[in-house]
């Protein structure tokens, strides 16, 4: 396994107490594979891809459970040892990439720099492989590209320059946290597809962190579906999306308007919104706005199997699981 | 519409643009980022001033009416705008906000509001958005996104319009609450008649609200149609290679379709004859000097294509 994580739970002081954000997050990744951790703002996808980085720098946070990456275990690594292996081994990649890059020197520099801040290799050796990379990337005219500036470079391009940098030093894990929010969806479409390539051409897991469950079904082998800074439903992508375990996952894709079969009257919504972390309910976080709730919500659910997936959720303990989805047709 | 963007250089972010309104439909405007849809909304309310064409509103031209005699007009068209937040003064209590218009503006009748008037208009606004009463007396900041969208609906829908411009309206929300504001926009039209002008880039919310679509490419409509025509059967490339990009969250097995090339040209120098011929998978040699026209198919829509895929 190449990566497993345990009870993560990240808390941060607000207020003047610890509240928990993230509450006993467990999943695996094996290599090759994209796992995709979907939920909606707030539910402790991002503070959750930050805390495998060792990136919770925030005074008085505690990170707890945890993080084994090749075996090692890295809650708790001394930050010079996590910087030797961010970057190297694993590396992220964000939702804007101007923010990852400077705008003071070109993409090509940056890479190289990157390159050579892992590897002793010389200058020439470096560009040529940052010329190699961005070409793999599908950048058209790679050498143009490298000596280029940010800012001169489209949303598009720019975000698989940033890949290519995170690439550079063939990484075994890939953090991709929201790579094609701020993208067109003809250029998401692209850069999705590049990322179902890499494990191809490159070897990498990759950890897909996204609000966009379309996004998840069309990239990724496994789901985590996060609710209030915990783990509502995990399993592979496929039987989670045609039959949904929790409540939540199951709303959550009613309510997103299809593209194609009839039009709804009225598109299902969930009454409500996300509790904050420090109104977290003592029972299951997501019962105050569920169809299904009833007495034993009161107490938080454990994760159960239920078909291919592990739920929090009393339904399949009890054994009622949910009706399978209605999917309507698809494209004609 | 032209702007200026330097070194004698001009962005023409709108170009030959023409399409009709139609009293009680939704009309979806739909395309990538600076395609146009935006500054096309904000032209209809003229709220930017077109370089050159006319925007006429019940009959008024109002390209270069006096900013005098379109206030009154402008009771009857409102906006509402992404940003939620940014859109209301964080200073100023919800109620105030509201209020604001019904104490700008004339009453029916001429001569101002009285304060019970604008009262029981708050009230009524207030259930009408499915705010509790109390969110009068609140500031912006306390509320959600979802919640502050219902504010900014609110305060659009005072002075009773006709016509709602809605620019991306729910892009900022999280899906299970951009539900909610998309059943609520659709209520609204149906209890109060409402026509709608609806930009946003998601197919799915637009094809889910819309009676007739547009979808822009570079400053230009490429294809214009009944909504379920134009999203199901594409007559113009664009619109089929921006329908099969759409992530669906459906698990397939066939395979994804593969995606279109290359990013938008820059709308400083767009591309000769048609706009899109650069990264069309159907191009043939004649798009790439003889730009197209819109022109209407047998079944009604309109497109700008020479070699559409549907509608004929």
């Amino acid at each position: 396994m190449l990566l497993a994580v345990r009870d993560l739970t990240v808390a941060l002081p607000i207020g003047g107490r610890l509240v928990p954000i993230v509450e006993s997050v467990s999943f695996t990744l094996g290599a090759r594979e994209i796992l995709g951790i979907v939920g909606e703002s707030g539910s402790g996808k991002s503070v959750t891809s930050l805390a495998v980085m060792g990136l919770i720098d925030v005074p008085g946070a505690r990170v707890s459970g945890s993080v084994r990456f090749r075996g090692r275990e890295l809650v708790g690594l001394a930050p010079r040892a996590y910087r030797a292996l961010r970057g190297r081994e694993i590396a992220m990649i964000f939702q804007d990439p101007m923010t990852a890059f400077t705008p003071v020197y070109t993409v090509g520099r940056q890479i190289d720099e990157q390159i050579r801040a892992h590897q002793k290799i010389s200058r020439t050796d470096a560009r040529a492989r940052t010329v190699r990379l961005l070409g793999d990337m599908g950048v058209p005219d790679p050498e143009r590209v490298a000596g280029r500036h940010p800012h001169q470079l489209s949303g598009g391009l720019r975000q698989r320059a940033m890949i290519a940098m995170a690439l550079s030093c063939n990484p075994a894990l890939l953090i991709a946290d929201e790579p094609t929010t701020a993208l067109d969806v003809t250029v998401q479409a692209q850069i999705l597809d590049l990322l179902r390539g890499l494990r191809r051409e490159y070897g990498s897991s990759v950890l897909l962190i996204t609000h966009d469950m379309g996004v998840v079904a069309e990239t990724c082998d496994r789901t985590l579906v996060l609710y209030s800074g915990l783990v509502a439903e995990r399993g592979p992508t496929g039987a989670l999306f045609a039959q949904p375990g929790h409540p939540y996952t199951a709303a959550l894709l009613d309510s997103i308007p299809p593209l194609h079969g009839p039009r709804p009257a009225r598109l299902p919504s969930i009454p409500g919104s996300p509790p904050a972390p420090a109104e977290r309910p003592a029972g299951c976080p997501f019962a105050p706005r569920c169809v299904y709730v009833q007495d034993s919500c009161a107490v938080r659910p454990p994760l159960v199997a239920c078909g291919e997936q592990d739920v929090a959720c009393v339904l399949p303990a009890e054994g009622r699981p949910l009706p399978p989805r209605f999917v309507s047709e698809m494209r004609a | 519409m032209t702007y200026r963007v330097g070194r004698g250089q001009v962005l023409r972010a709108l170009d030959g643009v023409s399409l009709a309104v139609r009293p009680g439909e939704v009309l979806g405007l739909v395309g990538e980022s600076g395609c146009g849809k935006s500054t096309l909304g904000r032209c209809l309310l003229r709220l930017v001033q077109p370089s050159s064409g006319r925007v006429v509103f019940d009959g008024t031209d109002i390209t270069t009416l006096p900013e005098r005699r379109l206030r009154p007009l402008r009771q009857d068209m409102q906006m509402v705008f992404q940003d939620s937040y940014a859109a209301l003064n964080p200073r100023r209590r919800v109620g105030d906000l509201i209020a604001e218009p019904l104490r700008v503006h004339p009453a029916p009748g001429g001569g101002r509001r009285s304060r019970a008037d604008i009262a029981a208009r708050l009230a009524e606004l207030m259930d009408l958005v499915g705010l509790p009463q109390a969110a009068l007396e609140r500031y912006p900041h306390e509320f959600s996104g979802g919640q502050r969208q219902r504010i900014n609906i609110a305060r659009a829908l005072a002075l009773s319009p006709r016509l709602v411009v809605a620019d991306e309206p729910v892009a900022a929300l999280d899906v299970s609450i951009q539900a909610q504001i998309v059943n609520l926009f659709m209520d609204l039209r149906d209890r109060l008649g409402l026509t709608y002008v609806f930009v946003a880039h998601d197919l799915a919310v637009v094809r889910q609200i819309s009676t007739r679509v547009a979808v822009m490419y570079l400053g230009a409509i490429v294809e214009l149609g009944e909504a379920d025509a134009v999203l199901h059967h594409p007559a113009h490339p664009y619109t089929a290679a921006l329908i099969a990009a759409v992530p669906e969250p459906v698990v397939r097995k066939e395979g994804l379709p593969p995606p279109l090339r290359g990013d938008v040209p820059s709308p400083i120098a767009p591309p000769p004859g048609c706009r899109f011929h650069t990264r069309c998978p159907v191009v043939r040699d004649r798009c790439r000097v003889d730009p197209p026209v819109l022109h209407a198919l047998a079944d009604g829509r309109e497109v700008v294509c020479h070699y559409p895929l549907a509608g004929e």
